[in-house]
């Protein structure tokens, strides 16, 4: 499979997420610039971390008018498969194709640390190759990663499976000490509601080695090759 | 013409820099601040023939750009330069 790697001005990422398929997996990734029209025939799309066009005005929203999304929007509304990490997850919100927001941490800090995750969602493109309640020790690194949506949205989501990632402290247990930024539901990804866009704050790509701090990273860019091959 | 428009968290969105700065002013003794709302402020400037046109436009921008309707209120005032 070939992978696609969006660079916006601004993106920091990028080649972070390349070094980690490419290097580390041995897999085959294109970068794609932002003023691209065409995805140049990749399977999966990522929308790498950073600060896109500065962050200017919110995260991601001016991201959302490169020429490049409106061929990542056509590609997503044909079932492609479309991953967004940390300022690509408020791309993808800002875009419309994942539900919520992305706010200020409740802290008000940038927060950069290790946190645990749970898999709350198993059977999606994105962790098919988890187990439901399994833990992933990832980094997260963010100003703006509360995520917020409307009462009635949480409750559709949380109802279709759509939370598929949860911040957990190291036994696996959801609550106010285990949320690093006030997220609704202590939310960390989630999917669209046909599970082939995936968002998430923390950072799959810097955990893809034991000299990183972990590798659980890799089960997630995994599970989305074993799912298209 | 000149549009101003305001940006604001939505009341039900926590607003922690609000919250900050509110309990900042109580200390500096105004302690009869309830509460802040921390927000944006832009000033556009619009080449268009009359009002109504800069309020179509105001409305557009801040529709699809300005603000993101789940999170921020907003609203605009025209004005003639």
């Amino acid at each position: 499979m070939r992978w696609g790697i969006v660079q916006f001005p601004g993106s920091l990422d990028d080649r972070d997420a390349w070094y980690a398929l490419c290097r580390v997996m041995g897999a085959e990734a294109t970068l794609l610039w932002h003023r691209q029209r065409e995805l140049g025939g990749v399977q999966c799309v990522v929308l790498p971390g950073g600060f896109s066009y500065g962050d200017y005005l919110r995260c991601g929203a001016i991201a959302r008018f490169a020429p490049i999304m409106e061929s990542v929007t056509r590609f997503a509304a044909q079932g492609g498969l479309v991953l967004g990490i940390c300022n690509g997850f408020q791309i993808l919100c800002e875009s419309g194709l994942l539900p919520g927001a992305l706010v200020r941490n409740q802290g008000l800090s940038f927060i950069c640390e290790r946190v645990w995750l749970r898999v709350e969602n198993a059977q999606t493109p994105f962790t098919g190759l988890g187990r439901p309640g399994e833990l992933w020790r990832l980094p997260i690194k963010h100003g703006e990663g509360r995520y917020v949506v409307s009462g009635a949205e949480l409750a559709r989501l949380e109802q279709r499976g759509q939370i598929v990632l949860r911040y957990v402290d190291s036994a696996g247990r959801a609550g106010p000490d285990a949320n690093p930024n006030g997220s609704l539901n202590s939310i960390a990804g989630v999917c669209n509601e046909r599970f082939n866009v995936f968002g998430l704050m923390p950072h799959p790509e810097h955990a893809v080695e034991k000299l990183l701090g972990g590798e659980d990273g890799l089960k997630l860019f995994r599970s989305i090759e074993a799912h298209l091959a | 013409m000149l549009v101003k428009v305001f940006i604001t968290p939505k009341e039900e969105i926590l607003d922690p820099a609000g919250r900050a700065v509110a309990q900042a002013l109580r200390s500096l003794g105004l302690e009869q601040v309830e509460s802040v709302k921390v927000g944006k402020y832009l000033v556009l400037r619009l080449e268009v023939a009359s009002p109504a046109q800069a309020l179509q436009a105001a409305a557009k921008a801040c529709e699809q750009l300005l603000a993101n309707p789940l999170t921020e209120d907003y609203r605009y005032e025209v004005e003639p330069e």
